[in-house]
């Protein structure tokens, strides 16, 4: 019979990093008794990668900025699947979870005047994205988990979540190990908030650690919650593709944000030769009044670098595709040319972008002030997620929110750069102070004991099949390459039926591993349980990239290339359906309130 | 156009250096190399020898991956963003304190074993991974930023960017804990619940020199956080790959604010008639610019 150390706590909140951190502050700050699950060490998680920036409306640096238009901003972006509501939200109190962060000691770039610096970024009309350098991240974190820190808040660091528990149709808490000892560590909540991250690690090349294997998305469909929007995947334009090793890594929007140019082999600047059809008002046609937009002219318009995501890394693919790339796959981004146009242009750029300059250096032994980077798409971030109310952040299981990446919504068919810190904040505090409320009015739940030792048990097999099974970090590789291959930046029919055709392969594979050495710190059984949880969302991405026939924002389908309307009146839902298998819905898009529409048609 | 001219053959000048960096688009001569790494936990363990293929650009990290995919699937090791952002994979290489994600092979002698061990100053876990958890319970000991009143109407505070700049170097630490670990004083004589050490001194001083912050840890620094145990050998500077200026920049200025409240009778007099805390040296008053 497994052993179990028990916590309980009127809410669970499962992840750390800027969700999880904002959420659990918020319970905390409610009166709610509070547990925090970090996979990794408190202040580790992927927020800290983040680079660019927080979007928020504060209009410090163009007073023409405001919510109205930072919400047609991210509508525009999303290509109106995102749920209106959210982005109403977002867009709304952003501004104030900037300033919160201020209060707790959060010190971003200044303006002349002594106020929080803006910058601009891709989809953003105005500079909008408050930002320290390009760490903005860390800081956040940082700041968040400093703030944390003396809350009542338990913080159980170095844990990993291997199941939702239930009672009756309500979520009860949750069961999960420590990666010390290897112990289970069983959790009643009255309420539980994910906060997981996203699903980068089912692809080979990614910006995302080791943490980002889908478990919050995992968690939520096993307890019968529903998903969407989960053909939605948004391969940043700019990771590093050299040495091999460092392939993925990511380049900050910020490069771009500050003057850089992407450039073919012929030297051709090729974001001019095709800009679409809906950003071309918006967009410089020439490259001395893109120059000036970075620098902050006013009557200028961005340009084509800075156009969204989705279609930045596709016309870098094209030039990769049509033979015009870098020697390693890539496309070249040059920040050195500033120099010609900026006095101090070295110092500039270090002073603007030091990590990148240190990241350039350290491994890959390129002065970025001297030559340009190789760069091309890599997995970033997933829009889609655990569906849920835009207002409280509940999902379709009573008790259970989800925030951040992992929840879905805000961002609709692709996310705007900036827009996923201020949604850690927003929807952190939403579903912190819901849940939180939730809880109060819930008894305690009842555990099933014989549920709990099921999922104990299997969680433990990987050591009961000695030697001789298969190796999980080659499964794992597998599933990575399968899934970049046939799932990745340009999908079609016939190769995404055969990655469905592999994952049953692989599922089978993923059965059989075995783990060698015992249970404390042992990342080989980590990665045999994380497998799981890849291997669900894989699918779960499969299977809605198969149902979206058309191609919009963060989903692109060879074999039809061309936007849908019909398809813009739906979301994709997917659910565990009564006898485990995956039922894919169509669930159609509320109306759009009428204020919100005049706000979309006078943004146009 | 001239200049479109000049800068297509600086591309074209680039392309060919990138080339020459490595013959093929997968990038990759692979030659084998010996690594011997720290087994075991608690008290006990030993080195063990295990050789695995590396290939151009690789980091000490992606060795010690390899060597757990192919030969032990066990091997305990903490890491997360592989970009030296988040400060998880500390280790000690050949002998210095290194992030793993961060330390290129080819600067790595590899006619011999590289040595991968655990930061000594902590207690083993396992393997590479050690517990710090000291260092979090240290930083509640310090006491919480807290900001002196909105400058603005609107709840806003107005800072200059030469103000920020003071603190942000602070602020860029990863919390990699090598600083921790080469710290005699922490690693010689284990004084974990006397001296917060490096790490947490640049923590108060990013406090201490915060625009915003009123508190005063002066006497805090001296009493509970055992600032005096420092005698600045700048081992921490040295090791930090963010490179903050720990010593001269974070802990020096504070050893003077001590020594300024604690040994200096004239400041103490000053204060007393000034009731200013900092005395008439405060660095951290005049910052903040009228609406």
């Amino acid at each position: 019979m497994p052993e179990y150390q028990t916590h309980e706590h009127d809410v669970l909140v499962i992840g750390a990093g800027g969700a999880g951190l904002r959420a659990a502050i918020e319970a905390a700050h409610a009166g709610a008794s509070v547990g925090l699950i970090c996979k990794s060490l408190l202040g580790k998680a992927h927020t800290v990668m983040a680079e660019g920036g927080v979007a928020a409306a504060l209009a410090n640096v163009d007073d023409r900025d405001n919510w109205r238009v930072h919400f047609a901003d991210t509508m525009r972006g999303g290509q109106y699947l995102n749920n209106w509501r959210m982005a109403e939200l977002h867009a709304k109190e952003a501004p104030d979870r900037v300033r919160e962060l201020e209060a707790w000691g959060a010190v971003f770039d200044r303006t002349p005047d002594g106020r929080i610096l803006q910058r601009n970024f891709g989809g953003h009309k105005y500079p909008r994205l408050a930002h320290v350098g390009d760490r903005t991240g860390l800081e956040m974190i940082r700041t968040l988990q400093d703030h944390a820190v003396y809350q009542p808040i338990d913080v159980h660091m170095e844990c990993t979540i291997v199941s939702l528990l239930k009672d009756g149709n309500r979520v009860a808490g949750a069961l999960g190990y420590d990666r010390e000892r290897g112990r289970f560590k069983l959790f009643a909540a009255k309420a539980v908030v994910l906060a997981t991250g996203g699903i980068g690690r089912a692809f080979s090349v990614t910006s995302n650690s080791w943490e980002y294997t889908g478990d919050g998305h995992a968690l939520a469909y096993n307890a019968g919650a529903a998903l969407q929007d989960m053909e939605f995947v948004q391969f940043h334009p700019t990771g590093m593709v050299w040495p091999p090793s460092v392939r993925g890594i990511l380049v900050t929007e910020g490069v771009r944000g500050e003057g850089g140019i992407l450039v073919n082999r012929e030297g051709r600047r090729f974001m001019f030769d095709d800009i679409p059809e809906n950003y071309r008002n918006q967009t410089a046609d020439n490259e001395e009044e893109g120059w000036r937009y970075t620098q902050g002219d006013k009557n200028a318009r961005r340009p084509p670098e800075l156009l969204t995501r989705d279609h930045v890394a596709r016309a870098i693919m094209k030039e990769v595709r049509e033979g015009r790339g870098s020697p390693h796959g890539g496309v070249f981004l040059d920040i050195s040319w500033i120099k010609s146009k900026l006095s101090n242009g070295e110092e500039h750029i270090r002073k603007k972008l030091p990590s990148m300059y240190h990241q350039f250096k350290q491994l890959a032994d390129i002065d970025i002030t001297k030559e340009p980077m190789e760069v091309g798409p890599t997995t970033h971030y997933v829009m889609g997620g655990v569906r849920v109310d835009g207002d409280t952040q509940m999902s379709t299981v009573p008790g259970l929110f989800a925030a951040g990446e992992v929840g879905a919504g805000l961002h609709g068919a692709n996310r705007l750069g900036g827009n996923s810190l201020s949604d850690l904040l927003v929807f952190g505090k939403r579903a912190g102070q819901y849940a939180a409320e939730f809880a109060g009015r819930q008894s305690s739940p009842r555990m099933d004991q014989q549920q709990v030792d099921a999922i104990a048990r299997a969680a433990i097999e990987p050591f009961d099949r000695g030697k001789s099974g298969e190796n999980p970090y080659q499964v794992e590789h597998d599933l990575q390459t399968m899934m970049q291959d046939l799932v990745g930046i340009v999908r079609k029919e016939g190769e995404i039926r055969r990655a469905l055709d592999s994952l049953k392969v692989l599922r089978n594979r993923a059965g059989k591993v075995s783990v060698t050495g015992n249970r404390e710190y042992n990342p080989g059984w980590h990665t045999a349980l994380d497998l799981q949880n890849l291997l669900t969302v894989s699918e779960i991405v499969a299977r809605a990239a198969l149902e979206r026939k058309e191609s919009r924002g963060g989903h692109f389908r060879d074999d039809f290339p061309e936007k849908d309307p019909s398809y813009g009146k739906f979301n994709i839902v997917i659910r565990k359906g009564s006898t485990g298998e995956m039922q894919v819905t169509h669930e159609p898009i509320p109306d759009m309130r009428p204020d919100l529409k005049q706000i979309v048609e006078e943004n146009k | 156009m001239a200049s479109s001219q000049t800068f297509t053959r600086n591309i074209a000048e680039s392309g060919t250096r990138a080339a020459a960096r490595s013959n093929t688009s997968a990038g990759a001569t692979t030659r084998s190399a010996s690594f011997k790494v720290w087994r075991g936990s608690g008290s006990t363990g030993q080195l063990e020898t295990y050789s695995t293929s590396v290939s151009e650009g690789m980091v000490v990290l992606d060795a010690i991956h390899q060597i757990q995919a192919e030969s032990a699937s066990d091997l305990a090791v903490r890491w997360n963003c592989k970009a030296g952002k988040c400060g998880s994979c500390s280790a000690e290489i050949n002998g210095s304190p290194r992030l793993m994600c961060m330390t290129r092979l080819s600067e790595l002698d590899l006619s011999k074993p590289v040595t991968v061990e655990p930061m000594r100053a902590f207690p083993l876990l396992r393997d590479l991974v050690t517990d710090v958890s000291s260092n979090f319970r240290a930083k509640k000991r310090i006491r919480k930023f807290s900001p002196r009143p909105p400058d603005a109407p609107d709840g806003t505070w107005r800072m200059q960017q030469s103000d920020a700049d003071r603190v942000q170097e602070f602020r860029k630490c990863i919390e990699c804990f090598l600083c921790q670990d080469v710290c005699h004083v922490l690693r010689d004589h284990h004084l974990h619940e006397q001296f917060v050490g490096p790490r947490l001194l640049v923590h108060v001083a990013q406090l201490e020199m915060h625009p915003l912050d009123s508190l005063d840890r002066t006497t805090d620094l001296k009493e509970s956080h055992g600032i005096g145990y420092c005698n600045i050998t700048k081992c921490c500077t040295k090791v930090c790959p963010e490179h903050i200026t720990i010593t001269d920049n974070a802990i020096i200025p504070l050893k003077e604010r001590v020594v300024d409240r604690h040994y200096d009778p004239l400041g103490k007099l000053v204060r007393l008639i000034r009731g200013n805390k900092n005395g008439t040296s405060d660095r951290k008053a005049s910052s903040g610019v009228g609406e």
